[in-house]
């Protein structure tokens, strides 16, 4: 593999590199690899030194970085965000199906269909346009103090009906991009061959589109997993308000920062698998013959 | 003798104030293989959609195997069954390897069972030459290839004539002949075709006849040895002149 200086014209699928132009190569490359270490491990450790030696950074460690608070606060924090767990799953199962019908329904061009298309570009540009957080106080306050029987008062379920509403106008523009950006032809191709047009939609054009929108939707979906501590404003005990009932206690910061750690470490694996999915789609889309 | 499965008659369509066919009147009867040439813009693509439904008409008679496509309650599924269409751009899925593409309507529109519908692909995948491929996704086929492979998901519904829309326009000038061989062994098992095509070569050996398009109608018709080689019509002779070089 290394020294096969002739032997590429009989083995045409080992690519043949000049030994020399190689070992040039790997030298720069370690090279590389040194300088880049070095330099991090400079970068950093400057920081930290000169953040550590600083004046101010004892009070500032003990407001925001305690070793007690954090192993006091932890525990309950994590406990409380299985909440926003909950809240995200129910409202993520909702976003996904109510914005690909609202997507849907905005696309078609039955007549009979007008006033759903109306009703839809309204809804979209209202929730698109509200800020998420005054949805959640005007249905998790509002609704409830109407006292109408029949009617859930739980401000749990109030707030994440607020953030499905507000969500799905945004999941369904992703859609509807994404139905939009498959090409005529393929629509054609399918009513061609004699599928209707729901089986077009079905079976050529929404596994299409859908895949290309998936990056965007994890995004969706990251932003989604935050904005579930909106609904603490109601009163639940979720992370972000077992963390502050905490701070309030104790008059220390250091829970808050626990619970920016918990969110963080659940947005990650979400966050890094849309880069990877996104990275695949660009390798397959510039690998692609056309 | 010939009964006509196609009959095209004084059909009009504009797109807004484009009138892209005035009065056209077409017919191709059974077996048939029909060559529509033309200018760019002449209106051949738009013809080949109205006749499968994938545009409507503003007037006139569309009959396909004696179905009314242009009725106002056509049964364009019906139609569309008949009458398989390819495309210049090949069109096939992405998302499906070329199995999937040849069995999802068959499967979906003819209600065929699965096992079935893929024994049939694979059948028809051999007899083009194309059976090493049925697993692969379009996109690691050659154009060629591709354009054979949606001539078989056409096929693979049993149509009674097929149309064809320039579908070598796309294809690099090698990949052409494989192509018009497989038209070529279509019109030996006699199916019926209307089909555009700038091929002028392939049109004189392979065409029953020769409609030179111009304007939206038919200007003139009959065997491709007359109309490519002694046009009555001053129009046909410049498009032949431009195209022929
Ligand atoms: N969907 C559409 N909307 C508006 N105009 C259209 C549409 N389809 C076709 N046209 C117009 O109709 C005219 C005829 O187009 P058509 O594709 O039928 O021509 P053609 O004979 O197939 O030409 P070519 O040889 O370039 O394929 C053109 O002027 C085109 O711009
Ligand atoms: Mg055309």
């Amino acid at each position: 593999m290394s020294t096969n200086t002739g032997a590429s014209i009989v083995e045409p699928e080992v690519p043949y590199v000049d030994p020399e132009r190689r070992s040039r190569r790997q030298r720069r490359s370690r090279r590389n690899a040194l300088v880049a270490t070095l330099s991090t491990v400079v970068f950093f450790g400057v920081v930290v030194i000169a953040v550590a030696t600083s004046p101010g950074w004892p009070v500032v460690q003990d407001a925001f970085f305690n070793g007690d608070y954090f192993a006091l606060a932890w525990p309950e924090v994590l406990v409380a965000l299985l909440i926003n767990i909950k809240i995200f799953v129910v409202a993520e199962f909702f976003i996904l199906i109510l914005g690909l019908l609202l997507a849907l329904t905005r696309l078609s061009k039955s007549p009979a269909l007008l006033p759903l298309r109306i009703v839809g570009t309204l809804y979209t540009d209202i929730f698109r346009g509200t800020p998420t957080l005054l949805v959640v106080l005007l249905l998790g306050f509002g609704v409830p103090a109407l006292n109408l029987s029949g009617l859930p008062t739980d401000p749990l379920v109030w707030g994440t009906i607020a953030l499905i509403l507000s969500y799905t106008a945004y999941v369904a523009e992703v859609f509807r991009s994404g139905i939009a950006s498959i090409h005529p032809s393929q629509r054609a191709a399918a009513r061609s061959l004699g599928l209707s047009n729901v089986q077009t939609n079905r079976y050529v054009v929404l596994p299409q589109a859908i895949r290309r929108v998936i990056p965007p939707l994890l995004n969706d979906f990251v932003s989604l997993q935050k904005d579930t501590a909106l609904v603490s404003v109601l009163g639940p005990i979720e992370a972000l308000r077992a963390a502050q009932i905490i701070v309030y206690g104790k008059f220390n910061y250091t829970p808050y920062i626990v619970g920016a750690l918990l969110f963080i470490a659940l947005t990650i694996p979400m966050a890094r698998f849309t880069d990877w999915l996104t990275a695949r789609q660009e390798r397959q889309r510039s690998s692609g013959s056309r | 003798m010939a009964v006509d499965l196609l009959r095209v008659d004084d059909v009009h369509k504009a797109f807004g104030d484009n009138a892209v066919l005035r009065g056209m009147t077409l017919s191709v009867a059974a077996h048939e293989v029909v060559v529509l040439i033309g200018a760019s813009g002449s209106g051949k693509s738009t013809l080949l959609r109205c006749i499968n439904g994938l545009e409507s008409v503003d007037a006139g008679v569309i009959m396909v195997d004696g179905l009314d496509v242009t009725a106002d309650d056509a049964d364009f599924d019906a139609v569309r069954q008949r009458v398989g269409m390819v495309f210049q751009s090949f069109n096939l899925f992405p998302h499906m390897s070329v199995l999937g593409n040849i069995t999802l309507a068959p499967r979906k529109v003819l209600g065929v069972s699965a096992d079935e519908a893929e024994q049939r692909a694979r059948d028809l995948l051999t007899r083009f030459g194309l059976e090493a491929k049925a697993d692969d996704y379009p996109d690691r086929l050659s154009g060629g290839q591709q354009q054979r492979v949606a001539i078989v998901r056409a096929l693979a519904m049993q149509p009674q004539a097929m149309l064809f829309d320039e579908v070598t326009s796309a294809l690099d000038p090698e990949l052409v002949g494989e192509v018009l061989d497989v038209i070529r062994g279509l019109k030996e098992s006699g199916m019926t075709i209307l089909m555009a095509t700038h091929e002028m070569g392939f049109a004189r050996d392979v065409a029953d006849r020769v409609c030179f398009v111009d304007a939206g109608r038919v200007l003139e018709s009959g065997p491709p040895a007359q109309v490519l080689g002694d046009p009555h019509e001053a129009r046909t002779r410049e498009f032949l002149a431009r195209v022929l070089g």
